[in-house]
């Protein structure tokens, strides 16, 4: 069990200084602080343009500072899950499919370590890598929103911080499992499409709310649970403006929180286990692979 | 003494296309065997499989007395595969720190400068190997192989990138590795490479063993060599006893002799022979 730990520990440090030599890091970094510079000027201008509204009509009570931060946030939120997913796709795009066919895998396969050692290690490092940047990013764009607004923070931001770091986690086990079965570049394709399926069902998800159509609301429903980073990210950006009441409620739900749900108590159980069994699944297909 | 690697029946198909057909190999404690065959043959299956990166489709392999890619078995073998690679973003040193701890070889700094020294890489210890020639990569993949003192050790076509100078120093390396005795089956296209360093020669076609044996034993006799005034005269049936009595004829005849010798005949003429039997048969 000690020398299974070493082994994790020494494929996790080897996979994290790969990114960190390979300057992944540092190309994330500057296109990070270019998006959140972009994000401040954008709070700035949007908080002075609500200062200067002169106001609903009367007896409507709207609380603008909680609208436009919420509505920024919440757009926020989906370029961080976007983020994470590029830097997900990224650092295990090529993880065992990719790295044997270029002959990488195999010095480290025939060393005695555990095949499903290595893919934990590798799933570890990757989860732990975009955790810690959705982390630091969606704590940036709470410090900016804040600073900009003057003090807007919104209703559970805590609960918003964790549904991407779990997103993202997904993302990064469903990548895994790509890339068990398919080429870097086949692999990295069929991870965004994926994302962007997942995404897609948000809309319809939308749409079915608008539309009151139970059968769009099925599907997206349907997908959301077949792609859970979709259901997760949504009850995350529910969270957001859980408390927001009135007119303010009803016109934040006009924006990027027209599909936000929350998802209930089982939506993390479901989650572990839906990790459980993609992981269950890339280690018995990485196990019987010819390498 | 426990045999280094035993592997008995073996066969590996991929879908209709028959890589091993039932290959028998025995690699012997301390023993250095040569595993030749044409392109295709099943060579670099059969080493695939002996150190667990492919799964047989039937057959057994054991290695050290271990199911082969068992963690045991992996512990103590090392392997340089045919294609491999490091990443080029870690120095050579790097590449063999990261082996010695997967290994769990406690030799350190001294382990990693006595293998670099040993395939003459010394003066590129700090190199990344984006670097390095194709050469020295594969003079690290070797050093690579020998981290934490495997007791058996699997080289696919260890000296493809080398040259002349590089192949001589892989030949005093395995050399050096039978003296310790360590078991090596090197796998080779280079036929005078294997007749000089191996105590033996399988030789695979079409995924079945089709020769065994010494070099000595399988190479053929070349006959013998008379040189006359309209040149040499081969008679590739006669041994040296014949040779007094082929002068003898000659003379009679009215040629002048200038010398004669016996020709020995080499592996690659017995190999060409038999795989050009298997490919006729």
């Amino acid at each position: 069990m000690n020398g299974a730990l070493a082994d994790l520990r020494i494929i996790a440090g080897y996979a994290l200084r790969e990114t960190v030599r390979r300057k992944v890091l540092v190309v994330v970094g500057v296109l990070t602080v270019a998006f959140l510079a972009l994000y401040t000027f954008g709070c700035v201008q949007a908080f002075d343009e609500v200062r200067k509204f002169s106001g609903p009509a009367e007896g409507v009570q709207i609380e603008e500072e909680v609208l436009t931060g919420a509505t920024l946030l919440g757009l926020a939120m989906f370029v961080t899950l976007f983020l994470g997913t590029v830097l997900a796709v990224f650092v295990t795009l090529n993880a065992v499919r990719g790295d044997a066919e270029k002959g990488l895998l195999q010095p480290l396969v025939v060393r005695p370590v555990g095949r499903s050692t290595l893919l934990l290690a590798r799933f570890a490092a990757a989860s732990a890598l975009c955790v810690a940047y959705v982390a630091v990013v969606y704590a940036a764009e709470i410090g900016l929103t804040a600073a900009a607004s003057g003090g807007y923070v919104p209703d559970n931001p805590v609960r918003g911080g964790i549904s991407l770091a779990f997103a993202v986690v997904v993302v990064v086990a469903i990548a895994l499992l790509g890339t068990t079965l398919l080429s870097s570049t086949a692999n990295g394709i069929a991870i965004f499409m994926v994302f962007g399926a997942g995404l897609a069902s948000g809309l319809i998800g939308q749409i079915g709310e608008a539309l009151d159509s139970a059968s769009l609301d099925q599907i997206s429903s349907i997908a959301s649970w077949a792609l859970p980073f979709e259901a997760i990210y949504q009850d995350g950006l529910h969270a957001l403006t859980a408390d927001v009441r009135g007119a303010t409620g009803a016109i934040v739900q006009l924006g990027p929180f027209g599909g936000a749900q929350d998802a209930g108590p089982l939506l993390y159980p479901y989650v572990l286990a839906y990790l459980a069994v993609v992981a269950l699944l890339a280690d018995r297909i990485f196990r019987r692979a010819d390498l | 003494m426990t045999d280094a690697l035993v592997a008995s029946g073996l066969r590996k198909s991929y879908k209709s296309a028959v890589a091993l057909a039932g290959v028998d190999l025995r690699v012997g404690a301390g023993e250095l065997v040569g595993l030749l065959g044409p392109n295709g043959a099943g060579k670099s299956t059969l080493t695939k499989i002996a150190v667990g990166l492919v799964r047989p489709t039937a057959g057994h392999v054991e290695v050290l007395g271990q199911p082969c890619g068992s963690l045991a078995a992996r512990a103590q073998t090392g392997y340089l595969a045919e294609l491999f690679r490091f990443p080029g973003w870690a120095s050579a040193d790097e590449v063999l720190i990261l082996h010695q701890r997967l290994a769990r070889s406690d030799g350190g700094e001294a382990e990693r400068r006595r293998l670099l020294e040993l395939v003459e890489l010394s003066a590129a210890t700090d190199r990344r190997v984006e670097a390095m020639s194709k050469g020295m990569q594969q003079r690290l993949g070797i050093a690579q192989a020998l981290i934490g003192d495997p007791r058996i050790v699997l080289l696919d076509e260890p000296t493809s990138a080398l040259d002349p100078a590089g192949r001589r120093t892989v030949r005093e390396l395995l050399e050096g590795l039978r003296g310790r005795g360590v078991s090596v089956l090197l796998n080779s296209h280079l036929l005078s490479e294997v007749e000089l360093v191996c105590d033996r020669v399988v030789i695979v076609d079409h995924g079945r063993t089709i020769a065994e044996g010494t070099p000595a034993e399988l190479t053929v006799p070349g006959g013998v060599e008379i040189e006359t005034e309209d040149g040499p005269r081969r008679y590739p049936q006669a041994g040296r006893e014949d040779i007094p009595d082929l002068i003898a004829t000659l003379v009679a005849e009215g040629e002048r002799i200038y010398g004669a010798r016996v020709v020995s005949g080499s592996l690659e003429d017995a190999y060409l022979d038999l795989v050009g039997a298997q490919e006729q048969g």
